[in-house]
């Protein structure tokens, strides 16, 4: 049995856990809020940005149109964008996407290297030996599509340069508070039916019209596609952010909730503790006095 | 026939509505889009758009995107927009003079910088210069 005094303090310190994890709770709840209104603010953009990619790909002889629409014959090279969080006490988030991503590429018969967004997720890579091509970090709580760019573009170039022959994108996707899955969408070349569908049903134009194309064709698919790249990659972010903050969340109420049980708990076993001494004290005086008494009388 | 006319930048929905003209700064020039415009995919310059129905003009600022032009609409993807009417010129304007001044502290080294401020500056003049233009009247605000 610990003293009294031992357990006063165990007692304080686990309060005063609970009140730190409450803090975290509810900053993160802000953040959530702040992060979800963000990734409903890009979709109708990305809806538009869509529409327009579907009507590209009903051009005749689309896949030739960009470097970028053209699946390879042979992949030799994979290259891997994964976002994860700087800080920890996420709960599973990062842990969770991690293993999504080194189940799906760490058997891959093709070299894979990774690209990551957020500490803990290069630092776990690293630790399991993956090629860790570049990092960002310190990526702002609701960042703007500038501060992103530089992701997509490097993602890009590699592929152009011939130094990965497929991109993926490895996030986790928001789904509501409780649920966060992991998911990894192929980036370049751009499979604009599949990726189209994902993102839900797109209404497009009825009219299957050519297009005409000013300044010229090569020019402007130039500068659309690596835009839609760079794109997806800032809602793969966002969404990142929306999840990482809502795990936090939940982890953060779990252990408030742990902590006050427990708090609970030792408070009886305090309470206990000490009725238990003041009864025995109290059979110790009335022992005494009958002994007293006793002696009195005899 | 009206043109459906959805204009959205980023992070909203900045116009949506029926047109009967659309006036955009295209990459070769300004264009004049009527119903029945044969299907056309272009990038924006800096500039303002017109867009023209029935009732009333609309003008918004734009700085650069994507235009996909169809029959019956036309589809704006800027970098960002923003209608003219809600332009705040002495906001706009202090924007203006931070850039300059800090153009004239000295060109910075940093390429990235040096066209943050660049565009900084020219999206300010763009948008005191459409407000300037397509809201007579109106005070200025302290």
């Amino acid at each position: 049995m610990p003293s009294a005094k031992e357990m006063r303090l165990r007692i304080r310190s686990i309060k005063n856990l609970a009140q730190v994890t409450k803090a975290l709770e509810t900053v993160s709840a802000s953040k959530v809020r702040k992060a979800v209104q963000a990734v409903n603010a890009t979709r109708p953009y990305t809806e538009k940005a869509w529409k327009v990619l579907v009507h590209l790909a009903r051009q005749p002889g689309h896949a030739m149109l960009h470097p970028l629409l053209t699946q390879r014959d042979q992949v030799k090279k994979i290259l891997v964008i994964m976002m994860s969080s700087d800080r920890g006490l996420a709960g599973s988030y990062n842990v969770n996407i991690v293993r999504h991503t080194l189940q799906r590429f760490h058997q891959s018969e093709v070299p894979v290297e990774y690209i990551t967004v957020g500490r803990k997720g290069r630092d776990m890579l690293i630790r399991r030996g993956c090629k860790v091509m570049a990092e960002f970090s310190d990526i702002a709580n609701v960042p703007t599509f500038a501060d992103l760019s530089t992701v997509g573009r490097l993602a890009i170039n590699s592929y152009l340069e011939g130094s990965a022959d497929e991109v993926y994108v490895a996030y986790t996707q928001f789904r509501n508070m409780v649920r966060q899955e992991p998911v990894i969408a192929k980036l370049v070349p751009m499979d604009i039916e599949v990726t189209s569908q994902t993102h839900g049903g797109v209404t497009t134009h009825p009219s299957n019209a050519v297009f005409e194309y000013e300044p010229d064709e090569s020019g402007l698919l130039d500068e659309i596609i690596p835009r839609f790249t760079a794109l997806q990659v800032y809602q793969a972010v966002l969404s990142a952010q929306a999840s990482e903050h809502a795990a936090r969340m939940v982890s953060m109420r779990n252990a408030t909730d742990s902590a006050r049980e427990l708090g609970a708990i030792l408070q009886m076993d305090y309470n206990k503790a000490r009725q238990q001494a003041i009864t025995n004290e109290m059979l110790d005086i009335a022992g005494g006095a009958n002994a007293l008494a006793e002696s009195r009388a005899g | 026939m009206p043109i459906r006319t959805e204009i959205v930048s980023q992070d909203r929905i900045v116009f949506q509505g029926e047109a009967d003209l659309v006036m955009l700064p295209g990459v070769e020039g300004v264009m004049g889009i009527l119903p029945n415009h044969a299907p056309l995919l272009t990038t924006l310059q800096y500039g303002i758009i017109t867009v023209r129905s029935k009732s009333d003009d609309f003008y918004f600022t734009v700085a650069g995107g994507i235009v996909e032009v169809q029959p019956d609409q036309v589809t704006i993807l800027a970098d960002a927009a923003e209608n003219v009417a809600e332009i705040d010129i002495s906001r706009a304007e202090a924007a203006m003079q931070r850039a300059e001044e800090m153009l004239k502290a000295g060109v910075p080294q940093d390429p990235d910088r040096y066209l943050k401020i660049q565009a900084a500056l020219r999206r300010s003049t763009l948008r005191i210069d459409a407000a300037r233009r397509y809201t007579q009247g109106r005070k200025k605000r302290d």
